[in-house]
């Protein structure tokens, strides 16, 4: 249920980011969310493709060094607390957040953030008792 | 001028040399009947002790390397058994292993002495108080000091290295006289004791004794007047005994070399040739008293040049100019020897890491040196957790430090940053300035 997620590792110098972002465009792969995790020496940017091994090929090839990991999109309500709620559910189960960051696209009335969170089984099997949606990787692209 | 041993010291050349060929002829025996592999270099060639009748015969015996320590790890190198042995000490090898040093009753008394003549040279006196900040341990500088200045009679404070701004605070509280430590360890000191707010110059500290690492006139000027002091350069190895294998005197001239205990030569390290006095080359020293560890013409793979002229100090004793350059690709990082096949064999042995590495020694204005070594991700350490990168930094780390002995600052860099060797690697960025202006 989890979609695929590059993690592209970045030196902290000028022209990096346009490096990958140029690479990406060159093989027509599209993004679809990001983020950076960064320390004084380097940085992890987080990519949510179009095609995760188109892209990842097209970066290897440029030079980078990039993992996949699987993360989970999950929907949330685009109003007041719907964030918080689904939040909520995973700290009364004690599970951790690694991090998350937003989808650019909607999915009907709804947001879509992407979880890295440990124990994601279980994690998976609590929201959908509850009722929260987990989109997968072709429900996402085919958003 | 001052002296511990002037008798020594000055001795008359003709003595020093009759001296010198006696010695010679006791300790090749010593070796060749006691070391199996000197025994084996002089078999090879079909050498006997007895073809070696002085010191003009010296160039018959085939060199000594720290390969042979390596091979013969750790006490193989040892003419004496172990119930004669009452010190071991060890410095960095090349590679895993360390080169091993021993040392009966006779030669610590004998390198005693060695550290008094060289302490003495500066003025050290019974009475004064004398701050050893050099690394107590394995590591020849503490103890070789320590027990040079308690010959002397001074008054010894062991405080050994680091914890800067309590060395400022002994150094006042206790009025240390003496200071002995690494040449930027002495510059670091200095900077330590303005940001205190301390000025050292108007404490009763007179005269420091720096070695262990390359440095430089430039540096001396900033140190003595930045501490107002003398400071004087000394020079050791372990293999040869630890500091007090030469030293310089008031004349800050060059460093004489205990000549009665050690022979040296300076020869071309391509060739091996034996060059004419005043040459620059690669220094080998012949020990002619030791006893538990008797070396026979050991490259030290430092490059200097013998002074031919007497100095005016005195003493008889041939002065060797500082440290010029190295024959090999050891590194010198707050005093402690580093060589890249250490770093290199340690990555290796991490199975996350590629052996794309780059090692770079900085010095900042008056802080101690840094070595960092930077390491190529592979798809194997990258994840999408900046903690696991962390972790891994750390692993590697911590892998070093235990090898080398010393802090090591790993930094995480992209693939193909580093540039791959067509023929020789360039592995070693030092932007330190050590071998110039000197």
């Amino acid at each position: 249920m989890g979609v695929k997620q590059l993690s592209v590792f970045l030196e902290n110098k000028s022209g990096r980011l346009a490096d990958v972002t140029r690479a990406l465009a060159q093989a027509n792969i599209n993004i679809r969310a990001l983020s950076i995790a960064d320390t004084i020496d380097y940085g992890l940017l987080r990519l949510i493709v179009n095609d995760p091994e188109r892209a990842r090929a097209a970066l290897a090839e440029a030079g980078f060094t990039v993992a996949l990991t699987e993360v989970l999109a999950i929907e949330v309500p685009d109003k007041p607390g719907g964030l918080a709620n689904i939040i909520d559910i995973l700290a009364k189960e004690a599970i951790n957040i690694e991090y998350m960051y937003a989808f650019v696209g909607r999915s009907g009335e709804h947001a879509i953030v992407i979880f890295r969170i440990e124990r994601a089984d279980e994690a998976v099997q609590i929201l959908r008792e509850k009722g929260v949606r987990i989109l997968t990787g072709e429900e996402l692209q085919s958003l | 001028m001052y002296f511990w041993n002037r008798e020594a010291e000055c001795m008359r050349l003709e003595e020093l040399r009759a001296l010198r060929d006696w010695l010679l002829v006791k300790t090749v025996r010593h070796a060749y009947e006691n070391v199996p592999c000197y025994k084996r270099k002089f078999d090879e060639i079909g050498l006997r002790p007895e073809h070696i009748r002085g010191v003009a015969d010296l160039s018959k015996i085939p060199f000594t390397t720290k390969d042979d320590f390596r091979e013969n790890y750790p006490f193989g190198m040892f003419a004496v058994p172990m119930d004669q042995v009452v010190r071991v000490h060890a410095s960095s090898g090349t590679t895993g292993k360390s080169t091993v040093v021993g040392y009966t009753r006779n030669d610590i008394a004998v390198w005693a002495e060695l550290m008094a003549r060289t302490l003495g040279a500066g003025g050290t006196t019974k009475g004064d108080v004398v701050q050893n900040a050099y690394g107590y341990g394995l590591f020849t500088g503490g103890l070789g000091a320590h027990y040079g200045a308690e010959k002397i009679g001074a008054s010894v404070i062991p405080i050994s290295g680091g914890n800067t701004k309590r060395q400022i605070q002994v150094m006042q509280d206790f009025g240390s006289t003496v200071l002995c430590c690494t040449p930027s360890y002495a510059v670091l000191l200095g900077e330590t004791a303005r940001e205190m707010g301390v000025d050292v110059r108007n404490l009763p500290l007179r005269v420091a004794f720096l070695g262990a690492e390359p440095w430089t006139e430039s540096m001396r000027r900033q140190i003595e007047e930045s501490l107002g002091i003398d400071a004087l350069d000394i020079y050791g190895l372990s293999e040869v005994i630890g500091p007090g294998v030469s030293y310089e005197c008031m004349e800050k001239a060059g460093m004489h070399i205990n000549e009665d205990h050690f022979i040296a030569e300076i020869i071309d390290p391509e060739t091996g040739e034996v060059l004419p006095p005043g040459s620059k080359g690669e220094l080998v020293f012949t020990t002619l008293t030791k006893e538990a560890l008797p070396l026979l013409r050991y490259r030290t793979r430092d490059l200097t040049y013998l002074e031919p002229e007497p100095c005016k100090c005195g003493r008889t004793f041939v002065r060797m100019h500082r440290v010029m350059g190295r024959t090999d690709d050891m590194l010198i990082v707050r005093g402690v020897n580093v060589f890249p096949s250490q770093i290199e064999s340690v990555l290796m042995e991490i199975e996350e890491t590629e052996p794309h590495y780059l090692i770079v020694v900085d010095r900042e204005k008056g802080a101690l040196d840094t070595l960092e070594v930077w390491v190529e991700v592979s798809p194997r350490i990258v994840s999408d957790e900046v903690r696991s990168l962390e972790k891994m930094e750390q692993k590697i780390a911590s892998e070093l430090q235990s090898t080398l002995g010393i802090s090591v600052k790993v930094k995480l860099v992209e693939p193909k940053t580093i540039a791959r060797s067509e023929g020789k690697a360039k592995r070693v960025v030092d932007r330190r300035d050590l071998y110039n202006g000197s």
